[in-house]
Formats: C-alpha cells, structure tokens, sequence
C-alpha cells in the first residue's frame, strides 16, 4: 500500500467521520518497502492539489521521514526545488506500508496491514 | 480495441471471474462517447490555458473488483479513457483473495502496458495505490472519490449472506468448500431486488464522490434499473443548492429479453 493512500483513509466506524482525530490514521509497527520508480515531476504537480498537506506532514514524521515545509509547494517550488522533490517522490510514489497497523485517533482502533493489505473490515460490534 | 488484462493467476474457485458484466464495464469506459466525457471532466488542463482550476489528480475507485480486471484495464490505460496518465486508481473489496488477485492484475497490466508504449510515451498508466480490505466506501475520506465503479452483487436472493467472518479476512493457502462458496455468493447476492448492496452504495455516493465525482454502476433488469435512476435523481445534493443528481444508461448488453439484461448507468451531478 503505497503511502500516499494514508491520505485518503479514515477510521471506517460511522461516529468518527466527523471528528478531526480519526485523519490522518496514524500507522505502527510499520515495516515499509521501497519501489524504484523513476521520478515524474508533472505528475507529482497535479497529484500535490488533492493532497492534504497537513495530514501528509504528520504521516511524514510518524513515519520517519524529513519534516516537511509548512506550507505545500507551489508548482514553481516544486520545479526549482530538486531536494523537496526527491523527497516527495520517495514518499508519496515509492514508499509502501507492507506490515503493522493504523490506528484511529478518535476511538483507538487498529486497522492490520498484511502483506501490503490494510483490513478496514469490523468486528460486528463496531459496525 | 484496448488489450484486456490479464487475470490467469486469478483463483476462480474463490474470486469472480470475469465475465460479461465485466466486459460490458470495459467497453463502456472505453467508449468514444466515455472516453470524451471523462477527459473534459478530468483533463481540462490543456496548454493553451495555463492556469485552469486545478483540482489535482482524479482519484479512480472501483468498488468490488474481484479479479481486478476491470479496475487494472483503467489504471494501464489512463491516457487513452482520462486524457491524462495522472490519474490516482484504488479498489476496495471484502475479500483478502480478491484484493491479492487485484493488486497483481493490476501490476501486470500497468507493466505490458508500459512495455507496449516504451517506444513512443514511458507513461500511459495510471498510478495504482493498492487494493484495500473493506466494505464499500467505508474506509475513504469524504468527498475524495472522483470516479467510482461498481459491478455489484446484482443476483435476486431471498437473503444477503453474511461478511467474512476473522478466519476468511486473511490470505490462506487452503480454504474449505463451504468457505469459497461463501465467498463466491458475496460476489453475486444481491438480495432483494439484487439491490441491497447497490442501495446501500448509492446512499454513500452524496458523502463519498468530489463535487466534480461520477459513478458507473452495473445493473441487470431485475434491478429495475429505471426506478432507481429516479431514485437517484431524487437525491438530494448534499450542499443545497446547485444542480441535482443525473442518472443515465450510458452502455448496455444482450438486447433480446433475457433476465439478465445488463446496463451501465452513469451518476453524476
């Protein structure tokens, strides 16, 4: 699951849609895996709009990665700015999550991810 | 006509194989007239205006792939369907079988597809995120689906059978009898009407599709395909005001009166 699909998850229980701790779901015990995947600056302009940046910086550090800017790049950032490219490539396009959990911060549960698989399926009780 | 995937190291005795409902969803999305209709919607990024409303890369879900063939052939062929490769494609499935089989099916159609091109333009494809184990939409943020695709359980049964219980949730090597014919009849019940699951999907579609989202559903005539596009344009928009919800058949299959005379609609608003 490459990581860039944190970006789009939430916690599958209908009560924590509506509250702001259930996103970005934070990812433990994760064993990451690298693509080779050749760097395409145009499409990382045009995927950067749909992202949230914010919920991308916490998913950056959470999972050990360089801090990122505070604020999104503009496409002319991007284009003059190779290091902060790199670094979105590697994250956003290469970086698979194969192993361990992601865990909702509103109600505290933990979604496995198995062999690059996340399980968002629920016990009964919680559906 | 676009190569169709190949989905040969599917197991067909626990994942759907693909048939025609599946070829139908393929050839409509592949229409001239879809073809046309998705780039305008999603392509609008043309050089002679250089600074159009960017809304960013369209995130492409089929929901229920089985086999992946249907979301894999959309992925290898962005370019050609979207107008554009940069295009983000995800599937969700309740299945662990049916998202192994698609990550692959996936994989194997974006690298043909890549090898196929590499003399004139390295990237056709889409970009492929994964396969995620869930039901419907339940696991995605609102608002984030752009395109969405469902080949539902269309089959009237007089009951829905009952999720994956934990020990089917995980990829096994050996599954009993009762276990694959449990997870067969996931893929075709549909309960009454065959629209249970088609219900419950249309309810989700005002929270999950973009302001700019689309949706091609499957149905077979038992479905009663005419009144669900009123129920559907009876929607309401979710912000209001502004225009409500269209439903059109926009690709069909087995003209004479069999039972399971198929069509695709498409929603949008």
């Amino acid at each position: 699951m490459k990581v860039m699909t944190l970006n789009f998850l939430t916690c599958a229980v209908k009560n924590c849609k509506s509250s702001n701790d259930s996103f970005p779901l934070h990812p433990k015990e994760a064993e990451l895996a690298k693509d080779d995947i050749e760097i395409n600056p145009q499409l990382l302009i045009n995927v950067l709009p749909r992202i949230d940046w914010a919920a991308l910086r916490t998913t950056s550090t959470e999972l050990g990665f360089p801090t990122l800017p505070e604020q999104p790049p503009s496409p002319e950032d991007l284009q003059s700015d190779e290091a902060l490219l790199k670094e979105l490539h590697e994250l956003l396009m290469e970086t698979q999550m194969m192993e361990g959990k992601l865990v909702c911060g509103h109600c505290g549960h933990e979604y496995a991810v198995k062999n690059g698989v996340a399980n968002f399926l629920l016990p009964s009780h919680l559906v | 006509m676009l190569p169709t995937p190949d989905t040969s190291h599917v197991p067909y005795n626990r994942v759907y194989e693909p048939a025609e409902d599946s070829f139908l969803l393929l050839d409509t999305l592949s229409s001239p007239s879809e073809t046309a209709f998705l780039s305008s919607r999603f392509c609008s990024t043309s050089p002679s205006s250089p600074s159009p409303p960017n809304f960013g890369a369209p995130l492409v879900l089929e929901v229920g792939p089985g086999s992946g063939v249907v979301i894999a052939f959309l992925t290898a062929h962005a370019s050609t369907i979207f107008g554009t490769p940069h295009v983000l494609t995800t599937a969700i499935d309740v299945s662990p079988f049916a998202c192994a089989a698609t990550n692959l099916t996936v994989r194997k159609a974006v690298s043909e597809a890549e090898a196929e091109a590499e003399a004139e333009n390295p990237s056709t494809s889409g970009q492929w995120t994964s396969a995620i184990q869930g039901d419907l939409v339940s696991p995605l943020r609102p608002g984030s689906v752009d395109v969405l695709v469902f080949n539902p359980p269309y089959v009237p049964t007089p009951g829905l059978p009952a999720p994956p219980p934990a020990p089917l949730q995980e990829l096994r090597d050996k599954t009993t009898f009762e276990e694959d014919s449990h997870l067969l009849e996931l893929t075709y019940a549909g309960g009454k009407d065959g629209m249970e699951t088609t219900d419950r999907l249309i309810d989700a579609l005002p929270g999950v599709l973009s302001e700019r989202g689309v949706a091609y559903i499957l149905l077979c005539a038992q479905n009663k395909p005419e009144d669900v596009k009123g129920r559907i344009r009876s929607m309401g928009t979710g912000t209001g005001e502004g225009e409500g919800w269209k439903a059109e058949t926009v690709g069909t299959s087995g003209k004479q009166a069999g039972w399971e005379k198929l069509q695709i609609v498409r929603v949008w608003r």
